[in-house]
Parts: C-alpha cells; structure tokens; sequence
C-alpha cells in the first residue's frame, strides 16, 4: 500500500488535511478578500454577527470586521506555527542525532544541556524570552522555536540510538564509510517518519503557544492574530460573545485538524503500530 | 488696607446639603487601585495615596466642582487686593487623632516638612517669601510676588496639613508612625491588611457636629479589572472609583438597577490626553505634518467608542474645565483631505511613525489601534511600540519615540498644571513629565510666565487666550481628549461626591441610606 492510500484509510486523518488546507488557502487569499486589512474600521463597533450585510460574524470593540481578522489571523497563526516549528527542528535534530550517534560524553552534554530547557516550564520561558526581546513576529516565533526543540533532540537521539545498532549500520562501518556519512545517509534517513509526525503535532502547539503569548498582550502589537482577537475581546466577552467565539474556533479547527494530520501520518507510516479495529 | 474677598460659614454649606435627612452609620466598602505605596499623604502624592488619605488628612480649603475655594481647616480667608499677603483663620477646637491640639504651628511646620517632600507645593511656595502664625489660629503667608493660582494650591493633596507633634525633629521619612497616619481628617486609620484592604473608621471628635456620617470605611484591594467589576455586581464593594474598571464595562455597569455614576469629581485633575509628538527629529519635527495629524485623528469617534462617550474632545492645551479656557482657537476637525494636502505640501517620504501606546490596559491599547488606523488613511505609515510600563517611562524620558501617548492633571489652573508641558525650562532628558515633546518657543515661555504672576484676572485670561492661540496653530503635542473617569456607585451611597477632588476628600459629607 502506498503511503496515501494508508494515509486515507483513517478518514478523520483526511478531514484535518481538508481543514488545513482550506485554512492555508484563504490565508493566503486574506489580502484579495480584505484589500483593506484587518485593522479598517468599517462599521459601527458591536455589531452583532450574521445581522449585518457583508460583515458575517460581526464587528469587534472598534467596529473592525471580525471575518477580515479572523482571515489575516490564519496567515499569522501558520506562519508562526511553521517557521517556528522549522527552527525547532534544525536545533533539535543536528542535536539529538549527534547525541545519540557518538554517545559517551558528546550525549551526557548535548542532553544536560536538553534537560536544563525542559526543566524550564515551557510557557514561562516563552513569556520571559518574548518580554525580553519586545514582542514583535520575529521574536515570538524565535522564542517558540527555543522552548519546542528539546523533545525533538530527545526523540531523534532515541531513534538515532536504536538504528545505530542495526546489523545494516555495522555493515556500513565494515565498508569503511565515515561517521559522517553513516549519520546523514544511513541513520537519519530512518528516524524521519516519527520526526514528520513529531512535527506536525509541534505545529499546532506553536499555534496555541503564539495565541497564548497574544492573549496574554504579549503578541506583535501590528499583527492581527487569533489570540490578540480573544485577548481584546476577554474584557467584553459578557456582552459580545462573537469577539471571543470565532478566533476560538478557529483554533480549535487548526490544532484539531493538525493533530488528526499528525496522526493519520502516524498510522501510514508506522504501519506496524496500526490500532486494531481501525479501517 | 484688606479686601475681604471671600468668607463663607460653614452653617451656609451644612444647610445647601440638606443636613436634615441624612442618616447616620453603616459601612462602605470602596475600591482602591492600585495599592497605595504609603499613606503618610505629606511623603507620598501619587492617585491611590491621595483616594485614601484624603480622608485622612486635610488641607486648609476644599474646592467646589466649579474650582471655588471652600473651608476645609480653614474656616475663612482673606486675600490682599495686590495679591501679595493671604491670611487664613482656622477653626477652633480641632484636634489630631491621637487627641493632641491642632493649631497654626501645624501649618507653619508643614510648609517646611512639605518642602522637601512635594515637587509641586515646592513649585507653588517658591512664590512666597515667608509664613507667619501671629496667633493660634491664624496663618499669613506673604508672597514675593503676586502669584494668582496660588488660592488653588490648599487642597488636602496638594498641601496636606501633617502633625507637628510627631515629625518635628525628626527623621520624616523613617518615622514609624509613616505606617500609622495620624490626621485631623474624618475618618482615622485603624489597620491596612497589604494586598487586602485598607480600613478606616469615623472620627468622633471630628470637629464639624454631625460629620462624618459613616461608620466604617474599608478600601478593597482587587488587582484585576474584570474581578473588580465582578465585586461590585455582587455588592462586596459599593464604590468604583474613576478607572477602576475598563470603560467596556461602565456602561454594562452603570445599566443595572439602583447603580448610579458620575463624571463630577475631576475637575481639579481635569486631565487631558494627548500625544507627545517629537518636536526634535523625524516627520513629527515639521509643523505641517503635525497639524496633518490633527486633521488626520478622528477624536470624536474615539470619544464615542474607546470612552463610550465620556470625556469631551479638546480644543486645545487648557481643558475646558480648568481657569482660563478659551474655545477661541484654530479647529482641527477630522478631515483626512486637509490632512493628505498638508502631507503633499511638505513632502512626506512615507517614513514610518512610531506610537508609542500608555501601557494602562484594553482602553489604551485600542486606542492607539485607532490612531493608527486613522494616520494610514492619510498615508503616514505607523508602528505601534508596545512597552510596559518602565519600558514606557524609560522610552518616553529619553526621547526614543515619534507619537507616544499619555495624560496628565492641570490642577485647575494653566500656571499650575499646563505651562509645564510647553515651557522649553520644562526639557528635561530623564524625566516622563511636562515637556517631553521638545517644543521650544522663547516669545511664548515670557508670556506663560509674565501670566503667571499677573494680579489681574481679566488680564490674565487676556494672555491665556493669547497663548492658546498660537500654540494651537504650532500643535506641539496632539490633544486627544479630556478624560472624564466616571465614579460607579450604589445609588443608596448619597453625597458621595462634592468638591472638585471627589473622592479624593469626598467620604466627610457622605451618607448611606439605609
């Protein structure tokens, strides 16, 4: 069976790839449906949604549309979610995979060093990075990126140390090739399908992370996200409910689509480790 | 020769409040945000110090809502006609909390305790060349030169009367009874819980008969604005002082049942928001481009939607609650046209602006949204900073912003509390007060001071209404809006509020029906 075909066996898998991939288009036709932006003040502030022609889901507490933002959020919520998840991956797998290659005391180091960012709460951490940088796009994705790479270097050493000692790695040492080499083309290579399944669960974490940061007022203040909407609208949330309600559901949509995604992904490869009584 | 310009009895203002159906007891829980650093009013000014203290201690006059002079400690005054000898007779029979007497020594000791611990009674007394107690109950300060806002200056925040008998001769700032303040105030300190609650309870041997009314006074202590709405829904407090909670939920508030509000009380304050606009570098050095944002800001729209309608839109330095406001000034209506010819004529390059918001929460922050929204339409790029509150003070003191928002009191006099900010003696690097836009014009600083220390009140106004005028038209800093924070109360509280502090001194005349 071909990797797709295992992959759509798992039908909610198939779901979360039809919501993302509907988020990622109108993320990326945001500026063609809103030329004004999400910040324009169109309409009286409080509008209820569904009430008003051309404004679907009402207006927020400065009469913005609440559909314009929610549309520029998504592009806010997957960039930071992928370049900061991109980061992570290439701190966390050169990492993990020279620790768990060589061993000895190039591992007791590289993973004191994984230890001592896991001790940290990884929200914590976060806030203290952003607070320190000045929360702009770039320093709430490089912060995201720093307190998600740890269980990347934990995962890849953990595969790297249990390929190495395949009987094809001692094959490859008898040819004479490099360490380099056997790392790069004959371990690695192995250890990629619960790295991508890794990922894209650490893509949806990225996401709450970044509304979280938003939320709490520590979001760009030029961006317009999907937590900076539910932040804004926490004050209000007893009498304009739809100013919290949609951003919200819209990333439940996200991280729930992003985790079927992950786990579908799981299941095709890994085929193995497939559930009993899953079609 | 004396002019007696004004002597008011008390019985006169016992009988305007209709002493006859007021009722006696109860207790009134109020909010105080946030925490007061200290009490001892005479060390530390700032808001929260003052709400509380206020009842506390006193100062020699109170101020009507229209910025009048009322006795406090003083029972009647008189001012010279040339505006240079200004003599107080106290009342009789007043005695601090602990029981000691109080008399003109007080007051005299005061004004030196007061000279090393208060920035503005220091700016208000450097006027005067000395301060006399020929009897027990009598003051006369006489003055260097005639100094016509000085009748503004006896308030209990701006000159709190503090107990010679406890800090003569001492250490003022380590002096253990700081924590224990003892006052002449109506209501006397009992027990301050950090973090908790601050209580207060009624000076029986107040020395007007009748008052205070209420028992009790406990002043809660709630961090988060939602919380302390939530309080206040439920009864656990009865009063929500100005900016207590966020505007989005005064109007929430103010609609339910047997909840009244006021914007009465701020008059003295009356402040005034505005934007500091970088009169050193960048576009905002350029006249025109100032003025473009003036005509750029639709200020009425965020009077109606930030503030909910509260506040009035300025037209100029002076609020139109304090002396000497003139509406005779050049208008800036929101009209983006004017506002991109402007652009066209000096030539903008499309550099972008940074706005720096007040870090004081939602309000704020959507408010520079607005701003912003409102400059793009024009075609001036901007950035919003974002910075907390020491990253604000340390941008704004050191001049590293282009628009930055903030606002501050006036203190019911332009001498007192709007020359400071456009005065180029006021140019302080390190400092986030007064001039901190870098506006310099000499003409204008003679004439700010020469309306200072003019005896005549009508000249005044002459030459107040002249410098509003061309400061207007220099548009040194962007006037955003009078702020009016209204006070959120139960309406069984009466009389809650009646001078132009509010609650600062308001507690002494109020009642609870019961």
């Amino acid at each position: 069976m071909s990797l797709w075909s295992r992959f759509a066996t798992n039908r909610a898998a198939v779901a979360g790839l039809i919501v993302l991939i509907v988020v990622i288009i109108i993320a990326i036709l945001a500026p063609v449906m809103f030329p004004k932006g999400p910040w324009a003040m169109v309409q009286r502030p409080f509008l209820a949604p569904f009430g008003t022609d051309g404004l679907p889901l009402g207006t927020d507490t400065l009469g913005r549309d609440v559909m314009a933002g929610l549309i520029y959020g998504a592009r806010v919520s997957l960039l930071v979610g992928l370049v900061s998840t991109v980061m992570a991956l290439l701190i966390g797998v050169p990492l993990g995979a020279v620790a768990g290659f060589y061993g000895g005391w190039v591992d007791e180091i590289a993973m004191r060093f994984t230890e001592f960012f896991q001790t940290i709460p990884n929200f914590a951490l976060a806030i203290v990075l952003v607070a320190i940088l000045e929360p702009s796009l770039t320093s709430i994705t490089i912060s995201i990126a720093i307190v998600s790479w740890p269980p990347v270097a934990r995962l890849v050493r953990a595969e790297v140390m249990s390929v190495t000692r395949r009987e094809y790695v001692d094959a490859a040492r008898l040819a004479g090739l490099s360490n380099l080499h056997i790392l790069t083309r004959q371990v690695l290579p192995n250890t990629v399908s619960p790295i991508i399944v890794m990922a894209s669960l650490m893509v949806a974490t990225a996401i709450l992370l970044e509304s979280s940061l938003s939320f709490l007022g520590l979001g760009d203040p030029n961006i317009m996200s999907w937590g900076y909407q539910i932040g804004a609208a926490r004050t209000v949330i007893r009498s304009a409910w739809w100013l919290s309600f949609f951003p919200g559901v819209a990333i439940v949509l996200t991280v729930l689509a992003l985790n079927l995604i992950g786990e579908g992904l799981n299941d095709a490869l890994n085929p193995h480790l497939t559930r009993k009584g899953k079609s | 020769m004396k002019h007696l310009k004004m002597t008011t009895f008390l019985v006169a203002a016992m009988l305007a409040t209709g002493a006859a159906a007021q009722q006696d007891g109860g207790r009134l829980d109020l909010i105080v945000q946030p925490e007061p650093p200290g009490l001892m009013l005479g060390l530390v000014q700032n808001g929260p110090t003052q709400m509380v203290a206020g009842q506390i201690y006193e100062g020699l006059l109170r101020y009507n809502t229209d910025l009048e002079p009322q006795p406090s400690l003083a029972k009647s005054w008189e001012i010279a006609e040339d505006g240079m000898t200004y003599t107080f007779h106290l009342n009789e029979g007043v005695t601090w909390h602990d029981g000691a007497p109080f008399s003109s020594a007080d007051v005299v000791f005061t004004t030196k305790f007061l000279q090393d611990n208060h920035a503005r009674f220091r700016a208000a007394f450097s006027h005067v060349e000395s301060v006399e107690a020929p009897d027990a109950n009598t003051v006369v300060i006489k003055m260097k030169e005639p100094y016509g806002p000085f009748i503004n200056a006896f308030e209990a925040g701006s000159m709190p009367i503090v107990p010679a008998h406890i800090y003569e001769g001492t250490d003022y700032a380590t002096n253990e009874m700081n924590a224990t303040p003892i006052g002449t105030g109506p209501y006397k300190f009992v027990e301050w819980s950090k973090g908790s609650y601050i209580h207060l309870t009624k000076n029986e041997d107040y020395y007007i008969d009748g008052l205070p009314h209420i028992d009790d006074l406990y002043y809660r202590v709630v961090p988060d604005a939602a919380s302390r709405a939530v309080a206040f829904e439920t009864g656990e407090v009865s009063v929500l002082p100005g900016g207590a909670v966020e505007n989005w939920d005064v109007k929430r508030l103010t609609e339910m049942d047997g909840v009244c509000s006021t914007s009465q009380g701020w008059e003295f304050f009356a402040p005034h928001a505005w934007m500091w606009l970088n009169n050193r570098e960048g576009p905002t050095s350029d006249k025109r481009f100032r003025q473009a944002v003036m005509y750029a800001l639709d200020r009425e729209f965020v009077k109606d939607v930030v503030w909910n309608g509260f506040g009035t839109v300025p037209t100029g330095p002076v609020s139109s609650k304090t002396n000497f406001y003139t509406d005779d000034v050049p208008q800036y209506p929101h009209d983006p046209d004017k506002a991109k010819e402007l652009l066209a004529e000096m030539g903008y390059d499309g550099t972008p602006v940074r706005v720096l918001p007040l870090p004081y929460g939602e309000t704020w922050q959507r408010w520079a949204e607005a701003v912003k929204q409102n400059l793009e339409e024009v075609g001036i790029k901007v950035d919003i900073d974002s910075a907390d509150v020491a990253g604000w003070n340390e941008k704004t003191a050191n001049w590293d912003y282009d628009m930055a928002f903030t606002y501050l009191y006036q203190y019911g006099d332009p001498a007192l509390g709007v020359a400071r900010n456009y005065t180029a003696d006021q140019i302080k690097k390190g400092s986030p007060w007064n001039n901190v836009e870098g506006y310099e014009n000499p003409e204008l600083d003679k004439k700010w001071a020469a309306a200072a220390i003019e005896p005549d009140n009508a000249k005044r106004q002459e030459m107040y209404t002249e410098i509003q005028q061309q400061i207007v038209e220099d548009v040194p800093v962007a006037w955003l809006l009078e702020i009016e924070f209204p006070t959120i109360y139960r309406c069984n509280v009466k009389n809650l509020i009646t001078t132009g502090i509010g609650l600062n001194d308001g507690l002494r005349d109020a009642w609870i029906e019961q």
